[in-house]
């Protein structure tokens, strides 16, 4: 995710402190994956160095510095031309789940197995995320669905390596 | 043999038809409360699992006890009356029937057990509501979409307060959002009256819905949780 984009985006709405947006980017992005300070502050001062944000006031209030940082138009230009470009689609060609198939077949260990014991720990995260988007609102549903959708992906692809396992020890341990 | 708390257990069922082995050794056990999801390629015996726990066929070999009571030691009609009062059914196309109203179809488990219409078609009522189809009573199953006859199968399923619901591929014929809210329904209905839940599907998304999972591959089930 580019954390710059984000936080410039959620600036658009009127100048916040560095603590606010985190906050704000821990609650609606960050998940199991909140930002550290040190990211927000560093990302800012870059933002800030850019020309793409600026420094709209300053308070202390007794304790340290708190900068409030407000987006310039050549912000709003970035982040319109980020949103507006497609992510790049991952081709996910370096599997790790492949080479793990292959390397059990060429040295006589079971893949099937293997599949078996993968399948069974996606299946279990499809069920934490499923628990996980019934109790949440709608924006945990949509992250949550997105997460289940390649994990359902996966899972497709090991039932039909499952299924194709002769074919494949053929091919790769003949 | 049979684990400890389970509600119905199966253990190394046998069924070929013809010289196809249809299960090969098959276990399985479902505890009161507890949703398990049947998964496995298609032709790997999950549907026929299904129907021998349910009684509806009858293994060549093998034991399945449901409530501590031998499924193959009753009589035809002993097994179509446990069915009649212990077991909910639903299908992947609902299989409602045409001539009765929603309300009707849903009462038809209680009135099959004897309970009189006014005070079955009240319990059905109850049962619509809590699957969102309470002002459906009076259509036919005709006249509603995909996913609300599947919400009515539901709750036919479990209007008959049963012990434990079979569900064969019950989204299967619904679009995702259709299917998660029927799982949703389902699921939690089931778990808030302690009733157990044997889901046969091959979607993972609707497997996800489940406590556990078992997969079924040529005849035999394989619990990986509790093998692991």
């Amino acid at each position: 995710m580019s954390i710059g984009h984000t936080l410039l985006g959620l600036l658009e709405s009127g100048p916040r402190h560095g603590y606010d947006l985190k906050r704000t980017f821990d609650e609606k992005f960050g998940q199991d994956r909140p930002l550290h300070y040190g990211q927000v502050y560093s990302t800012m001062s870059r933002l800030l160095k850019n020309g793409l944000v600026e420094v709209d006031g300053v308070e202390s209030e007794g304790g340290p510095e708190r900068k409030r940082y407000a987006i310039t138009d050549a912000g709003i230009t970035d982040v319109s031309q980020w949103l507006a470009q497609p992510e790049k689609p991952e081709p996910y060609l370096q599997s790790m789940l492949y080479t793990k198939v292959v390397l059990a077949l060429l040295t006589d260990r079971s893949a099937a197995d293997l599949l078996d014991t993968q399948r069974s720990a996606h299946l279990r995260m499809m069920r934490i995320l499923t628990d996980r988007k019934r109790k949440g609102d709608l924006a945990d549903q949509l992250i949550c669905d997105h997460a289940l959708f390649h994990l359902e992906a996966d899972l497709r692809w090991l039932e039909l390596t499952a299924a194709r396992l002769d074919q494949l020890a053929k091919v790769v341990a003949p | 043999m049979i684990p400890e708390g389970s509600l119905l257990a199966a253990h190394d069922l046998r069924k070929t038809y013809g010289s196809t082995p249809a299960l090969d050794g098959a276990s399985f056990s479902v505890h009161p409360g507890e949703v398990v999801a049947v998964m496995g390629p298609s032709g790997s015996g999950k549907s026929t699992l299904l129907h021998c726990l349910a009684g509806i066929i009858t293994p060549d070999s093998g034991t399945i006890t449901y409530a501590g009571r031998e499924l193959s030691a009753m009589s035809d009609a002993e097994r179509s009356a446990l069915r009649r009062s212990e077991f909910g059914f639903v299908f992947q196309f609902g299989q409602l029937v045409p001539e009765l109203t929603c309300v009707e179809n849903v009462a038809l488990p209680l009135r099959l057990n004897g309970v009189r219409r006014k005070a079955a078609e009240r319990t059905a009522l109850e049962w619509m509501e809590r699957l969102e189809v309470d002002d459906l009573g009076s259509k036919r199953p005709g006249e509603v979409s995909g996913g609300q006859g599947q919400r009515v199968a539901v709750a036919r399923a479990l209007a008959g307060s049963p012990k434990v619901i079979f569900a064969d591929e019950p989204t299967g014929a619904l679009d995702s959002l259709n299917g998660e809210r029927v799982m949703e329904l389902l699921t939690e209905a089931a778990r808030s009256a302690n009733v157990a839940v044997v889901l046969v599907t091959h979607e993972a998304r609707v497997a996800a819905y489940s406590d556990r999972d078992v997969t079924v591959r040529d005849g035999r089930a394989r619990d990986l949780e509790h093998s692991a």
